[in-house]
């Protein structure tokens, strides 16, 4: 894919450049390893201040700084120290991932070697899913090389430091994307999430040893926090919302893709509809799900008014709000994993929160009954509506089984498949209401489910 | 159960990677559903022991994952994304031509056991949707003609390879 004139690209910066390959050769030519060589020049402890300082915070979903996640680490209990990159990239709309894997795995190999070093990893893993397969054989490959050139394995250029990297397959559950389902599933187990507290991996992670979990895009970015200093890092994008971020750009706009922009620099509008070329002609925007379809779900042609943290009010159509981290939370939603999906006037908006609450009942781990009871009920209830059968009471049944899972579970998937069904009733319900009084009518050009 | 050596070498170099045994186990049976195309009870009792845990445990990990199957399937492995990005870009209006070009309804295997059909949940690569994957290989920007052309290939060598 072509660079658009509003990117900005950091970790991608080469990905796409004709010419341009995944082996080693061609990232040394790049200045490729030289922040490894920078790193392992300075004490681990410094390599840490400088991800702190850069604020840079963490792209897998939550958005926890990198920085104070790795402070939190348990280094008086003597146990062994893990680093794990989650590579799974499930959450539904997100696939940035994916181009950083297939045409840069080296860079997440420095960065990887990085943060080992700046946290005294014992040992690391990339876990990627299972339906990546060339990934997985791109970042073997590329692990080798690095082996080879002593980038990792023993004695890392002569530091003194050792440390291996694993590449560790999935086997097809979104599950094992939590991080502490993620773990379980590296110790040989179904992935269960685990409890937090007392289960949080920098204290009691991969083998109850202090572990750090972070997403692929986050740990590229500990490169480039290497190389510019943290404290120069941090003024790309806006204060708290450093660095660049890539967006996954999906459904009913004309020029789908992934987008790497400046956190902060450009607003959901500019996505959509410059970035993105608009939708197709004659369409209206019906809804915008902003970061992953689990977050909550926005309607077109919505007004936010409020204050941002700092206290600036602010008064957004939903083209106006920009595109970082706390934007999306102050009008109530989140940018989660960067993944926008976009619903135009063609679809029955029925049909999908049906096809979402599909993904979440199948996706449940089942140890948690409100998680898995209610993320099946939702799913029925849709699909029923769907099929010809759609009731007065539903709208207010499936608000409140999405009410009674959320907060009421191990892990943050019960929120995951609550919100959904909250936001759509709370921003739609009059078509959920419409749904009942059109039993039998086809309402959107395609089925969803 | 006959894995083949270098399986068997595959799965030897795999446990001493990781600091206990039983974390090797996801790729233990990658390795072994590789070979064999499934995870039968015998397998299943081979890799408990060579990850030193019991036989039930094994089928805990198999029984969980949605890769990892207890019977065989066909040839060729299709998985049709179903979820939302592609199903916006039509992926539910493709089923039928999946069906019918390949021979086999969602969940089965074609009558030539050449093709088992499957839905997937997001395949990352929400971009380019509608998407499958045919074994290791994903197939983006899929229409009714390239679905076509897609079994038509497959067919041509499956003949071709009997020959
Ligand atoms: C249900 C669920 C699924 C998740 N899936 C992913 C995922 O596919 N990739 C990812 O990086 N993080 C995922 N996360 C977030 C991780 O638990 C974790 O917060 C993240 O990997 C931490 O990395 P970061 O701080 O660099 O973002 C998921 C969380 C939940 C609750
Ligand atoms: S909330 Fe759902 S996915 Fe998470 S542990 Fe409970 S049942 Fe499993
Ligand atoms: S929705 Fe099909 S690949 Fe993501």
């Amino acid at each position: 894919m072509t660079m658009h004139q509003k990117e900005h690209r950091v970790i991608l910066k080469h990905a796409d450049e004709p010419g341009y390959t995944p082996d080693i050769e061609c990232y040394l030519k790049h200045g490729g390893y030289a922040n490894l060589k920078k790193a392992f020049a300075m004490k681990p402890e410094e390599v840490c201040k400088e991800v702190e300082l850069s604020g840079i915070r963490g792209r897998g979903g939550a958005g926890f700084p990198a920085g104070m996640k790795w402070k939190f680490l348990d280094r008086k209990s003597g146990k062994p120290i893990y680093l794990i990159c989650n590579a799974d990239e499930s959450e539904p709309g997100t696939f940035k991932d994916r181009q950083i894997i297939h045409k840069d795995p080296h860079q997440l190999v420095e960065g990887m070697m990085i943060s080992a070093y700046a946290i005294q990893a014992k040992l690391a893993f990339i876990y990627i899913r299972e339906e990546m397969p060339y990934g997985a054989k791109l970042l073997q490959k590329a692990i080798e090389e690095a082996r080879a050139k002593n980038f990792l394995g023993d004695n890392i250029l002569g530091s003194g430091y050792s440390c291996e990297l694993i590449v560790h397959r999935g086997a097809a559950a979104y599950i094992c994307g939590e991080e502490t389902g993620l773990i379980e599933s590296i110790e040989g187990k179904r992935a269960y999430p685990r409890i937090k507290p007392p289960y949080f991996p920098a204290a009691l992670g991969l083998y109850q040893c202090p572990t750090i979990v972070n997403n692929v895009e986050t740990l590229c970015h500990v490169v480039h926090v290497v190389e510019n200093g943290g404290e120069a890092y941090s003024k790309l994008g806006t204060p708290g919302n450093s660095g660049t971020r890539i967006w996954s750009l999906s459904g009913h706009v004309q020029n789908p893709g992934y987008y790497e922009i400046e956190c902060g620099k450009a607003t959901y509008g500019d996505l959509i509809y410059d970035i993105g070329g608009g939708l197709r002609p004659g369409r209206k925007l019906q809804a915008l799900i902003p970061g992953g379809s689990s977050s909550k779900v926005i309607r077109g042609g919505e007004r936010f008014q409020g204050k941002l943290r700092d206290g600036t009010p602010f008064d957004w159509g939903v083209e106006d709000i920009p595109l970082d981290f706390d934007s999306p939370m102050a009008v109530g939603s989140m940018s989660g994993s960067g993944a926008v999906v976009v619903i135009d006037d063609s679809v029955d908006i029925v049909e999908v929160l049906a096809n979402i609450n599909a993904f979440y009942a199948h996706e449940s781990c089942g140890q948690c009954t409100p998680c898995r009871e209610g993320s099946l009920w939702m799913k029925k209830i849709t699909t029923r509506m769907c099929k010809g059968d759609a009731r007065p009471g539903d709208a207010d049944l499936l608000a409140s089984i999405g009410d009674q899972i959320a907060g009421r579970t191990i892990c943050a998937h019960g929120e995951a498949c609550a919100w959904p069904t909250q936001s759509f009733i709370a921003k739609f319900k009059d078509k959920f209401l419409e749904k009942a009084q059109r039993n039998g009518e086809r309402m959107g050009d395609i089925p969803l489910i | 159960m006959n894995l083949k050596p270098e399986t068997i070498t595959e799965i030897e170099s795999l446990i001493p990677k990781y600091p206990q045994k039983r974390s090797a186990m996801l790729p233990i049976l990658h390795a072994v559903q590789k070979d064999q195309g499934y995870i039968s009870k015998e397998a299943m009792e081979w890799v408990a022991e060579k990850t030193e845990t019991r036989p039930i445990d094994v089928y805990g990990v198999v029984s969980f994952y949605p890769f990892f199957r207890e019977h065989p399937i066909g040839k060729h492995y299709i998985r049709l994304c179903r979820t939302l990005s592609c199903a916006l870009s039509g992926s539910y209006n493709l089923l039928e031509a999946i069906k019918r070009e390949f021979g086999c309804d969602l969940n089965k295997t074609s009558d030539d056991g050449l093709f088992t059909l499957e839905f997937a949940e997001c395949l990352a690569s929400c971009g380019s949707g509608p998407v499958m994957m045919i074994d290791d290989d994903l197939y983006e920007r899929l229409t009714e003609e390239k679905i076509k052309q897609i079994a038509a290939d497959y067919r041509a060598r499956a003949a071709q390879s009997k020959a």
